[in-house]
């Protein structure tokens, strides 16, 4: 099933509602990358606290949407990573160091806030 | 003689059927009585071992099943194919090897998850997985 992409502002949100298949994974990373550029978009939200389980393929490919996104200019921050799938996730070894994550959405959006703050703060200074 | 021990079995050809077997070992382990914990952690590894399949059979089965042993219960999930099986088995369970341009997380990871795990795979012919996971006594 497709993941809803709703555009808040100057940031999409990713809220994922049901199991994913790896397809499903593939097809959100591609049309969060395509969505940034197209909105302008300075931050994306994946909201996965509906997700159960956070094998190696859904986390290396949250991953690469980090990355991508920081590559288009934008960032990602991935939110609501439920206590049991946090748990397995360190045992499987997937823990995802370099991915920005809050509790939920609201931490989510605060977060994406300040990172854009800083970045206008550096704007600000060369000028 | 106690009751016939409940079993769930998925055939393991697509993604949708990573996701299918994954949600019905949980289903089974629920029943069980296990905790969230381990219904996420069996779960998970259950999708470790059918990309597995997926990804290096293209096709497989995936059995979840209640077992006794030695007075305690547990979920036990065997995932078989008949594929092209692991060469070099202490290696596929090294963190960070891998020949399908994944992480390398998938095998070593899904044995941290569970409590028991074996692997019998011949080459040419297809490769075994066992693993368990016991409710606590």
């Amino acid at each position: 099933m497709p993941v809803p992409i709703l555009k808040q502002g100057s940031v999409l949100i990713a809220s994922i509602q049901t199991a994913l298949t790896d397809t499903d994974v593939l097809r959100l990373q591609q049309k969060l990358i395509e969505q940034v550029g197209r909105y302008r978009s300075r931050g994306i939200v994946v909201d996965v606290a509906a997700i159960d389980v956070m094998d190696s393929f859904v986390a290396r490919s949250l991953r690469a949407i980090a990355q991508m996104t920081r590559l288009r200019g934008a960032e990602m921050v991935l939110v609501g990573i439920q206590p049991e799938v946090a748990f397995a996730m360190v045992q499987l070894g997937t823990s995802l160091e370099d991915v920005h994550t809050a509790l939920d959405l609201e931490e989510g959006l605060a977060l994406l806030e300040s990172l854009g703050g800083e970045a206008g703060r550096h704007g600000g200074s060369v000028s | 003689m106690a009751a016939p021990s409940a079993e769930v079995r998925v055939e393991i050809a697509s993604d949708d059927d990573v996701v299918a077997a994954r949600q019905a070992g949980r289903r089974l382990a629920e029943q069980l009585g296990l905790a969230l914990t381990d219904l996420t952690l069996i779960a998970t590894a259950i999708s470790e071992v059918a990309r597995n399949i997926t990804a290096y059979a293209g096709r497989g089965e995936i059995v979840v099943r209640q077992i006794e042993r030695r007075g305690r219960s547990g979920v036990e999930v065997i995932a078989s194919d008949d594929g092209p099986g692991i060469e070099d088995i202490d290696r596929a369970l090294q963190d960070g090897y891998t020949t399908g341009g994944g992480l390398g997380i998938g095998l070593p990871g899904a044995r941290r998850l569970m409590d028991d795990f074996a692997i019998s795979s011949h080459v040419g012919r297809g490769t075994t997985i066992t693993m368990t996971k016991w409710a606590p006594a």
